[in-house]
C-alpha cells in the first residue's frame, strides 16, 4: 500500500514538473505555426523591414519596422532613464543610506512594483501626458518619451532590487580592504563594489529592460498609438505590444492580418529571450 | 628605540561591551610586535583601533589617546585617509580586490592622486612585488584576475599592495591563519624582511610564530594588555602568572 502511494506520488510530481516545459513548447509551437504562415503573403525581409503598417487596407501593407522602432525608442528612453537612477538607488540602499531610511526605501520600491501597469498608464495618462504637451509645445502629449518615462518606474523596481543584492553580497573584506588603503567611501563604491558587483548590475538592467520590451497596457495608453514611423522621441509611436493586443481583437482569423500579429509575437519571443539569456550568462557568471 | 605608536588610558565599548581596558602601550618604530592572547580577549580590536577600522562597526565607543607622530588618532577631526595610508592593514583572509593583479597594487597610488603617468605606476608595481619576492612569479602575468592566484601569493599580493602607498606601519591580522606551514615560513620571513623599512604590529593565536617573528610582545587578556616588553623576555621569564600560565598552554 505505502510502496503504491510513493509511486503516484512521484509519478505526480514528475508530471507537474515537466508540464511547465510542456506547455512552453506547446505555446512556442503554436506561435511558431500561426506566425510564419504569414510569409505566404510576405517576404520576411519585406515584413521586419517595411515602413508602412496598413494590415486593413487592400492590398495589405505589413511592415512591421515602425512598430520594431517603436519598441525600441521607447525601451531605450525607459533604459536612460531607469539605468543611472535605479542604479543610484540601489547604490543608496546598499551602502549609504542609514537602516531606518534603507527599510523605508526597500518598502517603498517594493510598492512600486505592485502598482499595476494600467493604473500607471491612466495617472501618466491624467499627468504626465499633459506636462509633456505643454513643456515641448506638441499638438499631443501621446508621444514615445511619456511612455519612456512612465516605463522607467516600471523597470526601476526590477533594476534597484538586483542591483541592491548584487551590491549587499559583495564580500565585506574587499571594503574593508580599500578602506585600510586609505580609500573614501565613494572611491570605495566605484572602484571596487561596482566592478565586484557588475555582473549582478548587468544583470540587473537586463531584466529591467526585458520587464519594458514585454509591458503592454500602460504604453499602449499614453504613447499615442499610431503606427508610423517616429521621427523623434517627441513622436507618437506605437509599440510590438500594443499592436497586438489593439487588434487581435478585430483581426480574422485566417487572414494574413492575424498570422502577421503571431509574427510579432515571435519577434516579441526572440527580443525577450535573447534579453533574458543574456542575463542570464552575466548571474551565471557572478557565481563562478 | 623610537616609539611609533603609544597608547595611554585607551579603553573602547562596543555597545555596553568594554572590549579594551586601559591599554597602555608603546610600539617601537623598525621592530615586529607581537600581540598574543586567547580569542575575544582584544587584540584584534586593538589592532583596528591603529588604523581606526573599528569606525566601521556601529556602536563604537573609544576614550584615551592613542599617539602616532605625536598626532592623537582618535581626535574627531584626524583625517582618516592620511591614517590609513600611513598605517596599513593586512588582514586574515587574504582579499584581493576582483581586478587584475596590476590593477590591485596601483590602486592605492591611484586613489591618493590622480593622473599618475603609466611609467610611474609601471615602476610602483614593480618594486612593490620585488619587495614582497613575487616579481619573478607574476611578472608576466600582471593582466590576470588577482583572484586566481594561491592563498600565499594572494596575501603576499595584499602586502605589496599595501607596500605601494608607501606606509610607516604595517598592521597583520592573524596574516598566516589561512596558509600552510611552508607558506607560513616564507612570509615570516617576508616580515623580517619588511621590518628595516616598517614597523610591524602583528596580530596572531600562534605563540611559536609570536617566538620566532618578534622583537617584542604583548600579552592580552579579555581586554586588558597584562605584560608587554620583549619577546626574549616573555617567553622565558614572564611576570604575570597568567602570562606564564597561557604561554606555558594551560589555556587559550
Amino acid at each position: 500500500m505505502q510502496k503504491i502511494k510513493e509511486f503516484i506520488i512521484e509519478k505526480f510530481i514528475f508530471i507537474c514538473g515537466i508540464a511547465s516545459i510542456f506547455f512552453v513548447v506547446l505555446i512556442f509551437l503554436f506561435l511558431l505555426k500561426e506566425g510564419l504562415a504569414v510569409f505566404k503573403f510576405v517576404k520576411p525581409l519585406e515584413f521586419l523591414l517595411g515602413k508602412n503598417w496598413y494590415p486593413i487596407s487592400e492590398p495589405a501593407q505589413l511592415g512591421i519596422l515602425p512598430l520594431v522602432l517603436g519598441s525600441l525608442l521607447v525601451t531605450l528612453g525607459a533604459a536612460v532613464i531607469s539605468i543611472p537612477i535605479g542604479v543610484g538607488c540601489a547604490i543608496y540602499i546598499a551602502e549609504i543610506a542609514p537602516l531606518k531610511i534603507k527599510e523605508t526605501l526597500k518598502a517603498g520600491i517594493e510598492l512600486l512594483a505592485a502598482i499595476p501597469s494600467v493604473v500607471l498608464g491612466f495617472i501618466g495618462m491624467v499627468t504626465l501626458v499633459p506636462l509633456v504637451k505643454n513643456i515641448f509645445h506638441l499638438p499631443t502629449g501621446l508621444t514615445a518619451l511619456s511612455g519612456s518615462i512612465m516605463l522607467a518606474f516600471m523597470a526601476m523596481p526590477t533594476i534597484v532590487s538586483i542591483a541592491e543584492d548584487a551590491l549587499y553580497s559583495v564580500p565585506k573584506n574587499y571594503k574593508e580592504g580599500a578602506f585600510a588603503l586609505g580609500a573614501t567611501h565613494w572611491q570605495t563604491i566605484w572602484r571596487v563594489m561596482l566592478p565586484a558587483a557588475s555582473s549582478g548590475i548587468l544583470a540587473a538592467v537586463m531584466l529591467g529592460i526585458g520587464r519594458v520590451i514585454g509591458e503592454t497596457m500602460a504604453v499602449m495608453m499614453i504613447t499615442g498609438n499610431a503606427a508610423i514611423m517616429p521621427n523623434s522621441i517627441l513622436s507618437p509611436v506605437r509599440t510590438l505590444t500594443a499592436t497586438i493586443a489593439a487588434e487581435m481583437g478585430e483581426a480574422v482569423v485566417g487572414s494574413e492580418h492575424y498570422f502577421a500579429l503571431f509574427a510579432i509575437g515571435i519577434v516579441l519571443f526572440v527580443i525577450s529571450f535573447i534579453i533574458n539569456v543574456t542575463a542570464d550568462l552575466f548571474l551565471h557568471k557572478d557565481q563562478k | 628605540m623610537k616609539e611609533k605608536i603609544i597608547t595611554k588610558n585607551l579603553n573602547l565599548w562596543y555597545g555596553a561591551f568594554h572590549a579594551l581596558k586601559n591599554v597602555n602601550s608603546n610600539f617601537s618604530a623598525n621592530r615586529i610586535t607581537a600581540i598574543i592572547g586567547p580569542s575575544g580577549c582584544g587584540k584584534s580590536t586593538l589592532l583596528r583601533v591603529f588604523n581606526r577600522m573599528n569606525d566601521l562597526i556601529e556602536g563604537v565607543r573609544m576614550e584615551g589617546e592613542v599617539l602616532t607622530d605625536g598626532i592623537n588618532i582618535l581626535e574627531a577631526r584626524a583625517d582618516l585617509v592620511v591614517l590609513r595610508k600611513k598605517i596599513g592593514m593586512v588582514f586574515q583572509r587574504p582579499n584581493p580586490f576582483p581586478l587584475s593583479i596590476y590593477e590591485n597594487i596601483v590602486f592605492g597610488a591611484k586613489i591618493h592622486a590622480d593622473n599618475i603617468k603609466k611609467d610611474r605606476l609601471d615602476e610602483i608595481v614593480e618594486t612593490s612585488l620585488k619587495s614582497v619576492l613575487l616579481w619573478d612569479e607574476l611578472k608576466d602575468k600582471l593582466k590576470k584576475p588577482a583572484l586566481r592566484l594561491s592563498l600565499e601569493q594572494k596575501q603576499r599580493l595584499c602586502i605589496a599592495r599595501l607596500i605601494a602607498v608607501t606606509p610607516d606601519v604595517l598592521l597583520m591580522d592573524e596574516p598566516c591563519s589561512t596558509l600552510d606551514p611552508q607558506a607560513t615560513a616564507r612570509v615570516e620571513e617576508l616580515m623580517r624582511e619588511l621590518k628595516s623599512k616598517y614597523t610591524i604590529i602583528i596580530v596572531t593565536h600562534n605563540m611559536q610564530q609570536a617566538a620566532r617573528v618578534s622583537d617584542d610582545t604583548g600579552f592580552m587578556l579579555l581586554g586588558e594588555l597584562i605584560e608587554f616588553g620583549e619577546t626574549d623576555k616573555i617567553f622565558t621569564a614572564p611576570k604575570d602568572k597568567r602570562t606564564e600560565d597561557y604561554i606555558t598552554g594551560r589555556y587559550g
